[in-house]
């Protein structure tokens, strides 16, 4: 395989499309195809042939707006259509060629209008099982570049000069890692993309995975020749079988094609991906449990340094990067670092997608460029809290996050600045309040998920969380006194200043960020045993005559 | 010694002190008779890192690091004790003591028991925590020894012990969190497991969650301090 042997498939591919006169995308991720895509699709299908038009019917990844689902796209007039049923396959085909069909036409103008899509930007035009598609889309053309035209040195430097930063919720600068990871000695190195995403309410790489798969492993073969390694590793959790079964498939077209193998592009790199499934460990995201586990050991994290990038999977230096991370890499390679430099904030560059989940009108999932303001993802992309509500709140970074309140929705989205007001970015989850949520049980609610997936090795998380989870339950339960909340606010200091890894040191991240910002709530619990937002079951206190 | 040995010098609690490349900051410590308080550590076998007891601040870092895996490193500065850090073990030793079930006048570690020991130390005189007071068992299947979980604090020395020294691993830990057990074979009881009966575990184990059946009453001093001699005359061979 090489760049002019791509370029035949990619030509080829579009020779196929051209006989056909329209295209009708369906989304087939898991939010659609759980209200119907699949049947939608053969409808489609059937009615496509048996109409004399020249219809071709693509199954696609995730398109954006989950709640809006099933969508159907069609090209070449890129008329969107939400909430579309297996029955409105024959109005859909029959407005081929004239008036797009009123009643399922949506007006997301506003909330596509603000998006910049590097990450998804396949997302809704390819089918995800067929490795031509991707292709046709300028696939692989990264990795032919960079084994072709470019020094392993030379491609640290042009990640290095992105700017990229770890996606995964640390914000480490990839190309540094990248850079560390080349200049470890010896003859073995590996690659490894952290699939095992875990936040509540995030599923970002699920859709990646699922709607571009070779998206990811271009990316991880292109990090395998800057850093030396001719071995990747796909950690993803078992709860996710679509991704598995697109890697799975991607893998072995992209063997077949020759991008993955021995003497890729006739140099002498080798490079070949396996995937490794998680037995659904929170824990597990966190690196060197994620490393434990793909040994086949118990998933628990050891302390760093060493760092994986010297001391990885079995002793040897490791890359490790996120989902989204890898699926920056092929389009910095393509069009430049300063191209990517160019989008995003100072210190905070490109793009980054988010899952948008709670309460708000347009649920799904969004790319916009890093610096872009809270009120302008939450109100126009996302089209505000529904139902007459106000909001008050959005949760990032899953439990290692924090709560930002309304008075902060101006704040630009970047790593500093969430970190600033006691967030952190994370991988990319938001989950949005309104007036009807309450903070305190909020909080007990990301605790307790903590105190569950808590691996148990150190005692400031095994035992810490659980008794921050029980001193909020009685702040819930109207028992607590504010002696409790004392040594609550005492207990997150340690627990977040001696925990041996991430998940217990950003553990009281709920908690601290939803006492600075809803104090007042804590108090009302507390002082005068009633929950605000009326979510709790406080028993009024019993009065007692003189 | 072979010659290339990189000699680092630095400086703990004020002390200049060398140690040599690749050492961490508690054997350097320990060398030069400054104390650090540790729990899962013990001479002879792997560190964890679990216990975060011997986590001691570094000047220009604004995070603790446990002193039993952090290697020095030319001009570190290190402080073993101050105030922040003498908080944060009063309440890891709080979080243990609220745990699980330890009530030091009817254990048979009472007198010999590092918990119980460190507590002391560290000027912990009572524990402001609820008590957690699991329901949880006793295993006195085996023909010399009992394992009583309601004094286990997982520092997972017997895994190791028994892992690295014996070359049995027989004990493992299972479950998650809070419910993390210490158990033997594949959840077993310890009498029917492929205990070598070695006793090992016994005397390593901090806390009077192992205990030799023979011994009476309170009489349960512990002797870990094989471990190094026998590291020492194993590399002799």
């Amino acid at each position: 395989m090489n760049l002019e042997e791509l370029e035949l498939i990619a030509r080829s591919v579009r020779q196929e499309n051209a006989v056909y006169d329209y295209e009708v995308n369906v989304c087939m991720d898991l939010a659609c195809a759980s209200q119907g895509a699949e049947q939608l699709r053969e409808a489609l299908i059937a009615t496509g042939d048996a109409s004399d038009k020249k219809v071709l019917v693509r199954r696609t990844g995730c398109m954006g707006p989950c709640s809006s689902g099933p969508l159907v796209r069609v090209d070449p007039d890129e008329i969107l259509y939400s909430h579309v049923k297996e029955s409105h396959a024959e109005a859909i085909i029959q407005s081929l060629g004239s008036e797009p069909v009123p009643e399922l036409q949506c007006d997301l103008n506003e909330h596509f209008d603000k998006q910049v899509r590097v990450v998804l930007e396949n997302a809704g035009y390819i089918d995800p099982e067929k490795i031509d598609d991707y292709i046709a889309r300028d696939g692989y053309k990264a990795l032919m570049t960079a084994l072709m035209e470019m020094t392993p040195y030379g491609v640290v430097h042009r990640i290095t000069e992105s700017g990229l930063r770890g996606r995964g919720g640390g914000g480490y600068p990839t190309g540094l890692k990248w850079g560390t990871v080349a200049k470890a000695g010896g003859d073995t190195k590996y690659v490894v993309c952290n699939g095992d995403e875990g936040d509540p309410g995030a599923f970002m790489d699920r859709s990646v995975m699922e709607g571009d798969p070779h998206r990811v492993i271009e990316g991880m073969a292109i990090a395998g020749y800057a850093v030396g390694a001719s071995k990747g590793f796909i950690y993803v959790r078992a709860e996710y079988p679509v991704a598995v079964s697109r890697l799975t498939t991607a893998i072995r077209e992209a063997r077949r094609r020759g991008l993955l193998g021995n003497n890729l592009c006739g140099t002498t790199f080798n490079f070949d991906v396996e995937i490794r499934l998680g037995a659904g460990a929170f824990v597990c995201g966190e690196e060197t449990a994620l490393i434990a586990s793909i040994e086949g050991k118990r998933g628990t994290p050891k302390p760093r340094p060493p760092y994986p990038a010297v001391n990885g999977l079995w002793g040897k230096p490791t890359l490790i990067n996120n989902v989204e991370t890898f699926a920056n890499i092929p389009p910095i390679v393509r069009n430049g670092g300063k191209w990517f430099a160019s989008m995003g904030s100072e210190r905070s560059k490109g793009t980054k997608v988010f899952a948008l989940t709670g309460k708000i009108t347009n649920t799904g999932l969004v790319e916009v460029p890093m610096g872009i303001k809270l009120r302008e993802i939450i109100e126009v992309i996302g089209g505000g809290v529904p139902g007459g509500h106000t909001f008050k709140a959005v949760q990032t970074g899953g439990p290692s996050g924090g709560c930002i309140p309304a008075e902060m929705l101006d704040l630009g989205v970047s790593y500093d600045a969430l970190l600033n007001v006691g967030s952190i970015m994370g991988s990319g989850g938001m989950i949005v309040m309104d007036d009807t949520s309450c903070m305190v049980n909020v909080a007990r609610f990301f605790v307790e998920f903590c105190m569950t997936e808590s691996c148990g090795k150190c005692i400031p998380c095994r035992a810490g969380t659980a008794q921050m989870y029980r001193l909020l339950s009685r702040i819930c339960e109207g028992s607590a006194t504010m002696d409790d909340l004392s040594l609550l606010e005492d207990l997150c200091g340690t627990v977040k200043e001696t925990s041996l890894c991430g998940l217990g040191m950003t553990a009281p991240n709920p908690v601290l960020s939803t006492l600075k910002y809803f104090r007042n709530e804590y108090i009302e619990h507390i002082v005068h045993k009633r929950c605000p937002a009326g979510v709790c079951n406080i028993q009024a206190p019993v009065e007692v005559l003189a | 010694m072979s010659e290339n040995v990189e000699v680092k010098t630095l400086v703990i609690d004020g002390h200049e002190v060398s140690a040599r490349r690749g050492q961490t900051i508690l054997e350097v410590a320990r060398e030069n008779n400054i104390d650090i308080p540790t729990l899962c550590h013990l001479d002879g076998l792997s560190d964890v890192g679990a216990c975060r007891m011997c986590l001691v601040e570094i000047a220009g870092n604004n995070k603790l690091l446990p002193a039993c895996v952090a290697t020095v490193s030319e001009g570190m500065q290190v402080t073993t004790s101050s105030e922040r850090l003498q908080k944060h073990r009063r309440t890891i030793l709080e979080l243990l003591f609220a745990e699980r079930n330890h009530v030091c006048s009817v254990c048979v570690a009472n007198g010999h028991c590092e918990l119980q020991s460190l507590a002391q130390d560290q000027g912990l005189t009572h524990v402001r925590l609820p008590y957690r007071n699991p329901d949880l068992h006793v295993d006195a299947s085996h023909e010399r020894f009992t394992l009583d979980h309601n004094r286990c604090i997982l520092c997972t020395r017997c895994v190791r012990v028994c892992a690295e020294i014996e070359g049995a691993h027989v004990w493992d830990v299972m479950g998650r969190g809070i419910n993390s057990m210490v158990i033997t074979d594949l959840h077993e009881d310890w009498g029917s497991s492929s205990c070598t009966r070695c006793g090992k575990c016994v005397q390593v184990c901090p806390t009077g969650a192992l205990f030799d059946k023979s011994k009476i009453g309170t009489s349960h001093p512990k002797y870990p301090d094989f471990l190094p001699y026998l590291n020492l005359m194993r590399e002799a061979q």
